[in-house]
């Protein structure tokens, strides 16, 4: 569990940084996420100045490109602040990446392990540092969860989203198979070996809607592009009008099943 | 010399032959039943997730030890294994390997090597040599068998044939064996096997093993194995070779027990193997019987380069316990066949490299999610998402430079994702291959920080 820094303490004022998926592909899941987090009693600050944490660069062998796109990133939090991103895989990047990435680099070295610390997956912060306990007002559902790999095995994080989910009363957070595997996405993994990419998600989205649950959710909006895209795509082949696996962010779930 | 795969490259044809499998729903359905299998029986070894991480920090520790001293060590090895009446041989390349071996065989006359598993041999292409040479080379591994019955290569380093079913090995040896009708009963398709292959072992002049671990200290060559073929190929011929790469080297025998014991658990889910085996000689002058000659070829092929580097020296520290293949979810949807290199799943895409050279296996690379099952099994802890993405660094040199100007610049990004949002109806449909299998990504029509300024 990631819980140095600020843990325990809560914090009056936060930085979010959204990550380019969701500034450009879900900005409601962006929106829904600094939402919650204000009703939380925190300042959200959302520094203009952010683009991307510079991970497709980074894990497609671009160490050169990555670090431009990333060094820009490091000067975007200047308080002392936790820095909350709605994504296990972008907040992997720049808790674990960032200082490997400047290792040779004094200065940004020692500004990415400062920003290190302070980098908390969304799930991971509200669990873990806001202790987020709030009334279930849906009607009763069943949800399946999807957590990424990098939320898994790099962020250590794995357990969060599950614990948020069940602390909802009226939702039932159902089993799949093969859960702890890769949706296939991988970033430029799915354009490069397309075929495996798809024989993944394929797999990916069969196991998840063999559970009958209303829906998935995930940390991690690159993980549901790819989730969402292929179920969407297998609904259009088929002739459904309505999403056999319709889909979003858990910020999204969590902020409609607490509010009025 | 005969012609090796040493040219060959894996890269070409990789996405055909991967598309070719995951096209095909009973290879897909079998791979996935034989892994989860495997993955299954892995877990009931290690009830306790703590033990299994103290011992695989120790696994890793002791391995990273050993190679920390591999020079030193090597020497000590040779020394100890003359001591021991072991023939001690050095080859650089798999030619080299192949000439060493062809001329202790040549030196006996002999007709017929029967082997034990060795993935090593097949690195360096063995059997196409001997049969170049006119030596008959026959595998004694149950699956080893099955593949070279087949004509082809194996798909698992474990487990050479796991990607055929009982029928296709019941039709195999059917139409390859003389006098065997068809049956599909696994019991007796192990006995066809068995009573062919003990004939061979009592005519046999050459037996060939690998080594799993080889003792500095005591100049002890151990080998791991399940159908007792190893200790027949290593103990009936007159004549043993093993062969290995220069890292399966430790420093004592007080090394072997928990390598062991992460090996066949991660391995094959077992406590430990039918047999293990340690060898540390010829047949001496008043014993009855063992080998007369016992060789041990050392080979390089591509492991100093690996050596070299700090980084890249991790990836020496397997054991060859193929439990990344195993929890990977690309070798799961394609097989051990399409990667086209003697190792394959994750540990074959770092390892390749070194072997085969970085242009013919870059390909390989880009395979993989970086999803990290493989790095979380591993149980000697090779970072292999790690070492994947420097080779994936190595291999590609043309710069996304356009990419980089946009997401350092604020100013450019604001732009160009602003013009992304507003004119997201004229996103193509057809997005290349991310649409052959999904709807095509749209940017939303207001970005957050859009949503966020009208908010305020």
């Amino acid at each position: 569990m990631q819980t140095q820094g600020n843990a325990g303490q809560r914090p009056s004022d936060i930085y979010f940084f959204a990550t380019c998926v969701v500034d450009q592909f879900f900005p409601g899941a962006g929106l829904d996420a600094i939402t919650l987090l204000e009703r939380e009693g925190i300042r959200v600050h959302f520094p203009e100045e952010q683009t991307c944490c510079g991970q497709p660069a980074y894990t497609s062998g671009f160490p050169d490109e990555a670090r431009k796109v990333a060094a820009h990133q490091l000067t975007l939090f200047p308080e002392n602040w936790p820095v909350v991103v709605p994504s296990g895989s972008c907040a992997g990047m720049m808790k674990h990446h960032y200082p490997t990435l400047f290792a040779d680099d004094p200065v940004r070295k020692a500004q990415a392990e400062a920003l290190s610390v302070r980098i908390y997956e969304f799930t991971d912060f509200l669990v873990n540092v806001l202790g987020f306990q709030s009334e279930d007002k849906g009607a009763d559902c069943t949800v399946v969860l999807h957590t990424s790999c990098s939320a898994r095995r790099e962020m250590g994080v794995h357990l969060t989203g599950r614990q948020l989910l069940s602390n909802l009363k009226g939702v039932k957070v159902a089993q799949q198979d093969h859960e702890s595997e890769c949706c296939g996405f991988g970033g430029t993994f799915s354009i490069k070996q397309p075929e495996i990419s798809g024989a993944m998600v394929e797999d990916k989205v069969k196991s998840l809607k063999a559970t009958g649950a209303e829906r998935v959710v995930s940390a991690d909006c690159g993980c549901l592009m790819n989730i969402l895209g292929h179920a969407a795509w297998k609904d259009k082949q088929e002739g459904r009008q309505t999403p056999s696996l319709p889909g979003e962010h858990i910020a999204s779930f969590l902020l409609r099943r607490t509010s009025k | 010399m005969s012609e090796h795969a040493m040219n060959f490259m894996p890269s070409e044809g990789f996405r055909a032959r991967s598309k070719e499998v995951v096209e095909n729903p009973f290879l897909r359905q079998s791979f996935r039943g034989a892994m989860d299998f495997l993955i299954n029986k892995r877990i009931t070894q290690f009830p306790s997730a703590e033990e299994l991480e103290t011992l695989r920090t120790l696994g890793e520790q002791i391995r990273q030890y050993n190679l920390g001293k591999l020079p030193t060590l090597l020497v000590q090895l040779e020394e100890s294994l003359t001591r021991n009446g072991i023939q001690v041989h050095w080859a650089e390349t798999p030619d080299e390997a192949n000439a060493i071996i062809l001329g202790i065989c040549q030196k006996h006359s002999a007709k017929l090597m029967v082997k034990g598993k060795s993935m090593v041999s097949e690195e360096i292409e063995l059997n196409h040599a001997c049969e170049a040479a006119g030596i008959e080379a026959m595998e004694s591994d149950m699956g080893e068998y099955i593949v070279q019955l087949a004509g082809e290569k194996p798909s698992h380093i474990i487990m050479p044939a796991i990607h055929k079913t009982k029928e296709e090995i019941a039709r195999l040896f059917h139409e390859k064996v003389e006098g065997v009708d068809y049956t599909d009963n696994v019991d007796e398709l192990i006995q066809i096997g068995r009573k062919v292959l003990r004939e061979k072992f009592l005519v046999a002049d050459i037996g060939l093993s690998g080594v799993n671990f080889a003792v500095a200290e005591t100049g002890t060559l151990c080998l791991v194995e399940n159908e007792g073929n190893g200790r027949l190929s290593t103990t009936a011929p007159p004549v043993h070779i093993a062969i290995t790469g220069i890292e399966k080297i430790v420093e004592k025998l007080d090394h072997v027990p928990p390598l062991l014991s992460l090996l066949t658990r991660s391995a094959t889910g077992q406590n430990i193997s039918t047999y293990f085996n340690m060898i540390s000689g010829p047949r001496k002058a008043d014993e009855k019987d063992g080998p007369t000659e016992v060789h041990l070829v050392l080979l390089d092929n591509g492991r100093t380069q690996a050596y070299a580097d700090e980084q890249l020296r991790k990836t020496l520290q397997c054991i060859r316990c193929g439990a990344c293949m195993n929890h990977c979810p690309v070798y799961t949807r394609i097989g051990g066949h399409a990667y086209g290199t003697t190792y394959p799943g994750p540990i074959g895409k770092i390892i390749s490299p070194h072997m085969l050279g970085l242009d013919a296996t870059k390909t390989m690379a880009t395979a993989s999610t970086l999803c990290g099952a493989c790095g979380e099994v591993c149980p000697v802890k090779i970072p292999i998402p790690d070492l994947l993405m420097r080779l994936r660094e190595e291999s590609f040199s043309e710069p996304h430079v356009a990419w980089a100007m946009v997401y350092r610049s604020p100013s450019l990004y604001k732009v160009a994702t602003w013009l992304g949002s507003r004119f997201n109806w004229l996103t193509p449909s057809n997005q290349g291959p991310w649409t052959s299998v999904r709807t095509p990504l749209k940017p939303a029509p207001k970005r957050l920080r859009d949503l966020l300024k009208e908010r305020a």
